[in-house]
């Protein structure tokens, strides 16, 4: 567009964004307005702001400065390879959810709908600019912005006592988060008092400080992406919140904190130290080990996706790290292979995470249930969102043709890579951190096995499932959009490949690009095809062509013959919907072996009991380790401190006397 | 580029996967007869009981879905592609690119996410346990196989099965203690994951023991006999696999037609050979309890991580 730069059309589509928000306050209770006007028109900017976003990553970088702000201080934008990726998965992912939820928000459930788009807008808007921000200044207003409005959909439906407390533990570690980022900007500006990203990288930070900018980075934007052991307000939240928020957080928001972690460990801190790498890939092994592990023994199924979250999450983190140490080296194109993987399963999370949140949130509808152990064989009454869903956790379990495999195997042949280190330590490090990775990815292929089995096959568990409804034809638009994205990627790595391929050009100065388009669009080589090659669409095509052609074959050379009876089950003729395995049977060996990692309150029957039941529960050890005992800590002080507040006014007198005392021996001229 | 000879190459080990693989079973299951002093089924009676089930009805359980129909299905696309891929008679194979050896764990994976599911859709006790228990055994067994993958992947400088059995078959003859860890890892990997005797037991019908028959419990007619057919694909790829990271010797080469035909009598004396070892060591083995399965597996996952740390440490020189 000649005239108009992208940025600009990027503000336009904020603003859009902003203006669709607040015309949802014009009318709060006209429900037909906004689901079936607001959130469509909101979706159409969604694609605005991805194609553009699109568009951008072949253009320079571009500047823009909007003279809103302190004085002195304007709000400086600018839009290169680096958020132009992350605008391009915001725009997409919202275009999903924003049609689910045209669909998805009924009359009289929780707030107005026009206070709920009103908030959703306004997160849409301040997460681009998030992106777009190009100032300490600016990034805070939006950062603060995107917590506070995403704090009010969390809490859509305040009655429960539950979610408000969860919508209090979110904003507290939100802020605690936010406090480390701006400390880490201060540290940044070493004193100059330019709070521009472009006086930051100016800057030369001893390697000391700029050790404290990382780690204060990484723990300000951990505390947001959900890093152990700041991620507890992540379980708590997600559940809490509507299905399509949850998807929005948990495939959008969280990948913001990641696009701040690299915004700020490769282009402001200036060059990285190996030893961040190491740190951020042990942080990010942790987090990817506790969350898929939790994941696994959860028995509600938003809570199970949120543990997900953290799980994939951590392997993004795991990804950074070791992209950290390639760099550190100047091993780049080991590093933009690495980096590859890490946008890469952003883009993947983004579609996959969103898609299954949208179910659980279609399977929340048609049954008003959330926990696993009530719900079983929604494949006959919702086939629509059970095949979906199967395209998520497909995705989600990292496994061929989609595109979670993808970036799980660019991320294992970064690691393959790794002997060239010259650090004999981290050469022993690494293959340690792939086999955790392994380990990973193999268990999350059982949560999604749990997730899909439990609720959509199998028998229904309560009677009341026999009247679930299959999705409304705008949840289907939004499911169908975000399995494509993913189907999509799956298919086609190496043209998303070489969409990622600016953004790795900008932080490391090279990229996959050119090796993987020598080989043609269908193969993905990232170094040559002699040392490792994927074809997803071949292999598709292979097993596409067995199941058909297998098919064909078996109904001709014999038939295709049928029939019906009830199910055999060795014989045993006592058959109900309670022999099956329960959400907390099914995870019991995960329990059993990792014992020790976990933190149970159970109950067994005994021989004696007249009504023997069996109860487990699982708790997050982290309040136990570290949060209860800080609440503790600062009620203890707190208390220490209100001795001072005697309530009695000589004694307040006597303390101005004191304080006055003090200052006229302090503070002599 | 795809040459003749290649593609005749990978028609050749297509067709032979789907005839060989019964034909191991049955040679497995003859051994294992002989050994345990029972008469002997004949050779090709998996061929019969294929062509048995294939002729009989389908009967399908009421709570049966749409995804209880397709998984058998693809479940043996997955088998079929993963033979196609492994080199077991040349390294020419034009499909071979479509997956290296961690796209190959992969399908494997995709296969077990399918029979899973499958286990859990009818509904019934037998079912679900199954399907927990293969999970349990899969999720164990996968990182462990992709160790062993890495360490002949650090030896050769390639995750490409191709490029593995080139540089593995035709090196100077080498003793590489991390692919003797690695082997046994392997061995213990292939043993849970083609439901074999310490970990399972494919002809038990003994509810407390089976896993992988607790899954297909339900199936019959032509689902039952793909599914059979597939678990033999699976074993003959794993074997196939096996041979090609640790006995690459005797597979052809490029643009090699002669070296072809005379690949396939080794190929039959490697596979002969391995089913009459693992007949053995299923016979002088008695099933562990299933809680044993994570402290074997665990075994494997450890000598394969102790494999890798070997070639990283002591034989980076060589």
């Amino acid at each position: 567009m000649p005239g108009l730069l992208s940025i600009d059309a990027l503000l336009i589509a904020a603003c859009c964004w902003l203006a669709i928000g607040l015309a949802g306050l014009l009318a709060p209770r006209n429900f037909f307005f906004i689901s079936k006007t607001l959130f469509p028109l909101g979706a159409l900017v969604g694609v605005l702001v991805g194609l553009l976003a699109l568009a951008s990553l072949g253009q320079r970088p571009e500047v823009a400065v909007l003279a809103i702000g302190l004085p002195d201080l304007p709000f400086h934008l600018r839009l290169d390879k680096l958020n132009a990726i992350f605008a391009l998965l915001l725009g997409f992912a919202s275009v999903g959810i924003s049609v689910f939820a045209a669909g998805y928000f009924r009359k009289g459930e929780g707030a107005a709908p026009g206070l709920l788009c009103f908030w959703y807008h306004l997160f849409l808007a301040s997460m681009l600019m998030v992106l777009l921000a190009d100032d300490a200044y600016a990034f805070m207003v939006a950062w603060e912005g995107m917590a506070m409005s995403s704090y009010f959909l969390v809490t859509t439906d305040h009655q429960h006592a539950e979610i408000r407390r969860a919508g209090y533990l979110y904003l507290l570690v939100a802020h605690l988060g936010a406090i480390a980022i701006l400390l880490s900007f201060g540290v940044m500006t070493s004193g100059s008092g330019d709070y521009s990203f472009a006086g930051m990288r100016a800057q030369h930070l001893s390697p000391m400080w700029a050790s404290v900018a990382f780690l204060l980075a990484l723990l300000g934007f951990g505390a947001k992406a959900g890093l152990v052991p700041v991620h507890v307000w992540l379980p708590e939240a997600h559940p809490a919140a509507p299905s399509p928020v949850s998807a929005m957080m948990s495939g959008v928001m969280l990948k913001t904190a990641i696009y701040g972690l690299l915004r700020v460990s490769f282009d402001l801190v200036g060059s990285p130290l190996w030893w961040w790498g190491v740190v951020a890939m042990s942080v990010g092994l942790v987090t990817a080990l506790f969350g898929v592990l939790y994941s696994t023994v959860q028995s509600d199924m938003k809570r199970l996706l949120a543990y997900s979250s953290i799980e994939n999450i951590g392997l993004i983190v795991v990804g950074i790290g070791l992209t950290l140490i390639f760099h550190s080296y100047h091993m780049e194109t080991l590093a933009a292979l690495s980096l590859t993987a890490v946008f890469f399963h952003c883009l993947s999370h983004a579609s996959f995470k969103s898609l299954l949140f949208l179910t659980t949130g279609s399977v929340l509808h048609a049954t008003k249930e959330r926990s696993l152990g009530r719900l079983g064989g929604l494949i006959h009454r919702m086939p629509w969102v059970a095949w979906l869903a199967l395209f998520g956790v497909v995705a989600s379990a990292g496994l061929p043709p989609l595109s979670g495999f993808v970036s799980e195997w660019l991320l294992l042949q970064a690691f393959l890579f790794s002997p060239g280190l010259p650090h004999p330590w981290l050469n022993m490090l690494v293959p340690v951190a792939a086999a955790v990775v392994a380990l990973v990815a193999a268990l999350a292929g059982f949560t999604m096995v749990k997730f899909h089995g439990i609720i959509f096959l199998g028998q229904m568990r309560e009677e009341n499932l026999k009247d679930a409804h299959d999705a409304g034809p705008w949840e289907k638009f939004g499911l169908v959009w975000l399995a494509l994205l993913g189907l999509f990627m799956g298919i086609f790595p190496s043209t998303v490949i070489a969409v990622i391929d600016g953004a790795t050009r900008q932080l490391l100065g090279t990229g996959l690009a050119e090796q993987v388009r020598e080989h043609g669009w269908w193969m993905l080589a990232p170094i040559s095809p002699e040392r490792a090659s994927y074809q997803p669409l071949i292999l598709l095509i292979i097993i596409t062509a067995a199941v058909l052609l297998g098919r064909q074959l078996v109904h001709r050379l014999y038939h295709g013959r049928l029939r019906r009876s009830p199910a055999w089950d060795c014989g045993y003729f006592f058959q109900s919907s309670r022999a099956q395995d329960t959400a907390e049977g099914f995870s019991q060996p995960i329990r059993r072996i990792f014992e020790p990692l976990f933190r149970m309150r159970r109950h067994f029957p005994t021989i004696r009991d007249e009504k023997p039941y069996y109860s487990v529960e699982v708790e997050d050890p982290f309040w136990h380790w570290l949060y209860l005992p800080v609440a503790r800590l600062t009620q203890a002080i707190s208390l220490l401190i209100a001795r001072l507040q005697g309530g009695r006014i000589a004694v307040y007198l006597l303390y101005s006397f004191l304080t006055l005392i003090l200052l006229l021996l302090v503070a002599r001229p | 580029m795809i040459s003749i000879s290649g593609l005749i190459g990978q028609l050749f080990a297509i067709v032979l996967g789907l005839v060989l693989a019964p034909l191991l079973s049955g040679w497995v299951g003859m051994c294992r007869a002989w050994f345990q002093n029972r008469s002997a089924p004949p050779l090709f009676q998996p061929y019969y009981t294929l062509h048995k089930l294939f002729r009989k009805d389908v009967v399908l359980a009421h709570g049966a879905s749409s995804l209880f129909r397709t998984a058998p299905f693809v479940i043996f696309g997955c088998m079929l592609a993963a033979s196609a891929i492994i080199p077991s008679l040349s390294t020419d194979l034009p499909l071979a690119p479509a997956a290296d050896t961690i796209a190959l764990v992969g399908v494997f994976g995709l296969a077990r996410i399918f029979i899973s599911l499958a286990a859990m859709d009818v509904g019934t006790s037998f079912g679900t346990l199954g399907a927990r228990r293969e999970m349990l055994i899969g999720f164990l067994a996968e990182p462990a196989l992709l160790m062993v993958i890495f360490t002949t992947a650090l030896i050769s400088q390639s995750t490409s099965l191709t490029t593995i059995v080139e540089t593995l078959a035709h090196r100077d003859f080498v003793i590489y203690p991390s692919l003797a860890f690695a082997g046994i890892a392997f061995t213990f990997v292939s043993f849970a994951e083609n439901a074999r005797v310490p970990v399972d037991n494919p002809a038990t019908h003994l509810e407390l023991t089976m896993i992988h028959e607790a899954m297909i419990l339900e199936y019959s007619g032509r689902h039952l006999a793909l599914i059979e057919w597939a678990a033999s694909l699976k074993l003959y790829a794993y074997s196939c696999l096996g041979l090609a990271l640790f006995f690459p010797w005797g597979v052809a080469g490029s643009d090699n037609f002669i070296g072809l035909v005379a690949a396939i009598p080794v190929l039959l004396l490697k596979l002969g050979i391995g089913g009459v070892l693992l007949a053995g060591i299923e016979t002088v083995n008695a099933k562990m309890r299933i809680f044993r399965a994570p402290e074997f597996l665990g075994t494997a996952f450890l000598l394969a991580v102790l494999g890798l740390l070997v070639r990283l440490l002591l034989e980076t020189r060589v």
